[in-house]
């Protein structure tokens, strides 16, 4: 609890863009990716996740399907689309661009 | 896309919400097993994974609450289920939602019907192209009486100003049809070559009249209504070139109009042929031609007035038509407003009128809906403490609001549709554009506007009200005690109801009066027992003066003939009866007196007139047998016209001239009584009368007037008459048959239309205000049980329990017609044209409408008192 914070307020679009960009993957995978990649810093909490995934969803960026699962249940798997790859492509560049002026700041600040 | 995503899958969570639900909660679902499956592989047993799982994904319900949420279709989803709520309350309620819906039914649906009435005449322009450009043009003396135009001021005018596209003329034209149905009279009109040239319409099929056509002996072409064409040719598609016989005549029709084409001039008109006006006839300057134009572009209504006046002024010095008054007025006026403004003020007071039932129906929904928010308090209190938002509680109330006055919409729909009926039936004959009126989309609109407004006024209100008040007390006391507040807007609300009932009654008060007045004039005759039938001549066999008073005469001796008539005449223009005929009269210079020309009534009458409508004899003598075509001229004036003409002298004996000055002279021979002619509301008597034989020509319409023998109903001797008509001549169409009475009582048509109209607002606004002061009192009694319960209990007597609901409700009604004294005082303004010899003020009105009020108030009172009085303290204060 300690250790991991929630993921930092309007990035979970982007990280699960990202998420999908690499493979295909449902609900838990895309959280559980999201905290091994940021080695257990971001938390993602269940119901901002699902909601989220609507929300792409009904936007156009990714798709969703129903597959059996290795454990042979009914999942649904999200995907990118085309659009949801532009659409990383724009966040991405956004959030480096902030991610920039925070550390000129900060650099400024010390 | 995105867009085509947001609308599929919403319509799919809403088509199949079952579908929906269970995607979200397989997905949950997997979701926690794999939670689950991530502890167990960190080495927790089955049942502490599971319970970690569940920890972490917080509740499973709240997330799947939280996944379906999501979207657009809630929104929908939140409101059908308001809706469903709404509806089982208000069935839950039946008395409640039937006297809220009957209430709003009779405000919308009223609303409605007026506005349908209202709009093409006060807020449609007319159905033409450009409607903005077209005016009338009106010749006015300086008494202000208007007097139609000339062919010689059309003729030079057309020459003359330069502010017209077009200018056309018209006058009414009753041609008689033959042919192989039945002979039919026709509404029509013969005008000028130009006149759909200035109303912007073109015939559907042949042709418009061209200058050619508008000659004098010109060829008989005539322009046919879609109507006419459905009607009489079955919709002939090779109409055009066909020749019809019109009054013996042989015409040949060249155009069809267009089935939306609306002659806003005369309504009822049908075909239409040139003018084809004979300027050597000396009637060039006769004032009988309705004048129409169409401005050019960019001139304004004022530009082309100035215009009109000044080539009016100057046609006036240079050629000095005998019959214009030198000081006759110009005036060009929107035809709009020329067609609408008689009706004008009275329609915008019956709009007035019935707005005002509304906001009172829409008072007594408000308060109705205020009480039962008082008795659902206890459910909103806990509502609010079972944590919903009160923004979702004022939703639901809005919704139940909205599904009311909706309801109330349609009803009040079914209502305007009956309504407008009636309405068309009350119109009075000079309501304009009456075809216009019907339930059309524009009035749909208007209704459900009206609808949707009264729902949202007199449900934001208890609304907020009810979602106000602190769940706590709410629950803890249920509704006894509360509603202080409440009681005093709802008392104010009641005293509005008061004021507008009271403003509504004036109205209809003053206007009945009005009427009393009116019909309590003197007319100048004896109409009692009096039937009136218009006989009509028609064809070549009419083409001399002589054929024409020879079949009038023989009509006259067969109706005498006949047992049950006691006598009878016969007139070319009827008093009260739409009929107007005015021509110029000039005095010779005499002794004492210049040369002087008057506009008078022309009567050309046969003898016995005079006696069979019993209009007295002040001097001289009437006109009887002696005085025909070889005899004498002789002539009666109107005492307004002696005295206006002659003072004091005797006009026996003097001499005058009617029409043309080159007209034959006539010898005054007696002075009558002045008679109404156009109203009993206008003064304007100034009248002529001459016996038709001794008249420049015939006239092809006589009016028989027929009195029954005493004390028979005079309308039962119509088919008799009828009968005696037709057995002169069988092929001559009887046009207009009434009783004088009749004619007497729609010669005020405007005007008792506006009364019986307020008068049936008014008493829909005194029974609401009387339910208004019922409701309030009853649900005051019903919160003080407790109080009342004490005082009774402490030995107040009966009556005074009495005495003190009474006193609540009759300060109630009290202060509302206080309120309303105020109002009515400043909106009788409005009605003032439609008043009559009664003042807005008038004391014994507002007198009797108080009385009235105060009766109705305490009527409303005494239910709610008696039961007040019939409480017994023992239980009452048990109840606690």
């Amino acid at each position: 609890m300690d250790e991991n914070t929630d993921v930092i307020q309007g990035t979970l679009d982007m990280l699960i863009l990202k998420t999908l960009s690499l493979q295909p993957l449902h609900g838990f995978g895309i959280a559980r990716r999201i905290e091994d990649i940021s080695r257990g810093v971001f938390k993602v909490n269940p119901g901002s996740l699902l909601v989220a995934l609507q929300r792409l969803e009904r936007s156009g960026w990714i798709d969703q399907e129903w597959r059996t699962s290795e454990n042979s249940r009914r999942a649904k798997y999200y995907s990118l689309t085309r659009a949801g790859r532009k659409q990383l492509d724009v966040e991405t560049e956004d959030w480096t661009r902030r991610v920039a002026a925070v550390a000129r700041l900060l650099k400024a600040e010390a | 896309m995105s867009l085509w995503r947001q609308l599929s899958r919403g319509l799919r969570a809403l088509t199949n919400r079952s579908a929906v639900d269970r995607d979200v909660d397989d997905e949950v679902q997997h979701y926690l097993e794999l939670t689950a499956a991530a502890h167990r592989a960190r080495g927790l047993p089955p049942d502490a994974a599971l319970r970690a799982a569940r920890i972490d994904l917080g509740t499973v319900t709240g997330l799947r609450e939280a996944v379906r949420s999501y979207g657009w279709e809630n929104a929908i989803g939140t409101f059908v289920s308001d809706l469903r709520f709404a509806v089982r309350r208000l069935r839950a309620e039946p008395a409640f939602t039937a006297v809220a819906l009957l209430t709003l039914a009779l405000g919308i649906g009223g609303t409605t019907a007026i506005f349908s009435a209202v709009n093409p005449i006060l807020f449609e322009s007319l159905p033409y192209p450009r409607p903005d450009r077209l005016v009338a043009l009106w010749e006015s003396h300086p008494d202000g009486a208007r007097s139609d135009g000339t062919y010689g001021m059309y003729r030079e005018l057309t020459q003359r100003a330069q502010s017209f596209d077009a200018i056309a003329l018209a006058k009414p034209w009753l041609p008689t049809i033959v042919g192989s149905a039945e002979p039919e009279r026709l509404a029509g009109q013969r005008v000028s070559a130009d006149y759909f040239r200035v109303l912007g319409v073109t015939p559907v099929a042949g042709r418009d009249f061209t200058a050619g056509d508008d000659r004098p002996n010109g060829t008989n072409v005539v322009i046919i209504s879609d109507a006419l064409w459905r009607r009489r040719f079955a919709a002939d598609r090779s109409i055009v070139g066909r020749q019809i016989t019109l009054n013996d005549s042989p015409f040949m029709i060249v155009g069809v109009l267009p089935r939306r084409f609306e002659n806003v001039l005369a309504p009822s008109a049908e075909l239409w042929a040139p003018l084809q006006y004979e300027m050597s006839e000396g009637r060039a300057w006769g004032h009988h031609l309705r004048t129409i134009a169409r401005l050019k572009a960019g001139v304004s209504v004022e530009q082309a007035s100035h215009e009109y006046e000044a080539v009016g002024r100057t046609v006036l010095t240079e050629l000095r038509p005998d019959s214009y008054d030198p000081d006759t007025r110009f005036t060009a006026l929107s035809l709009h407003d020329d067609v609408t403004g008689s009706v004008r003020r009275a329609l915008l007071a019956v709009l007035g009128a019935v707005a005002l039932v509304l906001v009172i129906a829409c008072v007594n929904v408000t308060n109705l809906l205020l009480a039962r928010g008082v008795r659902r308090r206890g459910e909103f209190g806990l509502r609010v403490a079972l944590g919903a938002a009160r923004s979702r509680l004022v939703r639901q109330l809005l919704t139940e609001s909205l599904l009311l006055s909706a309801l109330g919409g349609v009803l009040g729909i079914a209502v305007a549709t009956v309504g407008v009926r009636v309405l068309l039936t009350l119109a009075p004959t000079e309501l304009p554009r009456m075809r216009a009126i019907g339930l059309n989309t524009s009035v749909f609109v208007f209704a459900a506007a009206v609808a949707m407004a009264c729902g949202v006024v007199f449900g934001l209100w208890p609304a907020r009200q009810a979602v106000r008040s602190d769940p706590h007390a709410a629950l803890q006391s249920g509704s006894r005690r509360m509603g202080g507040g409440h009681r005093g807007m709802r008392s104010g609300l009641v005293i509005a109801e008061v004021a507008l009932a009271l403003m509504l009654l004036v109205g209809s008060g003053l206007l009945l009066r009005s009427l009393q007045r009116l019909f309590s004039q003197d007319s100048g005759f004896d109409g009692t027992g009096v039937l009136t039938l218009q006989v009509q001549t028609a064809g070549q066999r009419f083409n001399d003066n002589e054929a024409t008073h020879q079949f009038f005469s023989r009509v006259l001796d067969e109706v005498r003939r006949l047992p049950g008539v006691a006598t009878a005449a016969l007139t070319n223009q009827l008093p009260l009866s739409g009929d107007r005929d005015e021509f110029g009269v000039h005095f010779a210079a005499g002794a004492s007196l210049p040369a002087a020309s008057h506009g008078a009534f022309r009567y050309a009458v046969s003898p016995g007139y005079i006696e069979t409508m019993r209009i007295p004899l002040k001097r001289g003598r009437t006109l009887g047998d002696r005085d025909g075509p070889n005899a004498r001229r002789a002539a009666l004036i109107s005492e307004s016209l002696a005295r206006r003409q002659f003072g004091n002298d005797d006009p026996i004996g003097q001499t005058l001239k009617i029409g043309p000055m080159e007209s034959p002279t006539f010898t005054i021979v007696g002075i009558v009584g002045d008679v109404r002619q156009l109203s009993l509301a206008l003064n304007e008597s100034d009248a002529v009368y001459t016996t038709a034989s001794q008249f420049l020509f015939a006239d092809d319409a006589m009016s028989l007037v027929v009195r029954a023998r005493d004390g028979d109903d005079a309308a039962m001797l119509a088919p008799a008459i009828r009968r005696a008509v037709w057995s002169v001549d069988k092929d001559q169409p009887i046009v207009r048959i009434a009783t004088m009475p009749d004619l007497l009582a729609a010669s005020a048509g405007a005007r008792r239309f506006a009364l019986i109209l307020f008068e049936a607002f008014a008493l829909a606004a005194l029974v609401l205000s009387a339910a208004g002061i019922y409701g309030v009192l009853a649900g005051s009694v019903a919160e003080r049980t407790r109080e009342l319960g004490v005082r009774a209990a402490l030995g107040a007597t009966q009556t005074r329990i009495v005495g003190l609901v009474l006193k609540e409700g009759l300060v109630l009604a009290a202060c509302g017609v206080l309120a309303g004294l105020v109002l009515a005082l400043a909106a009788s303004q409005t009605i003032v044209s439609l008043l009559f010899g009664v003042s807005r003020l008038d004391p014994i009105t507002y007198g009797g409408v108080i009385l009235l009020l105060a009766v109705a108030a305490a009527v409303a009172c005494v239910v709610p008192a008696w039961r007040a009085a019939r409480l017994d303290p023992a239980s009452t204060l048990r109840a606690e």
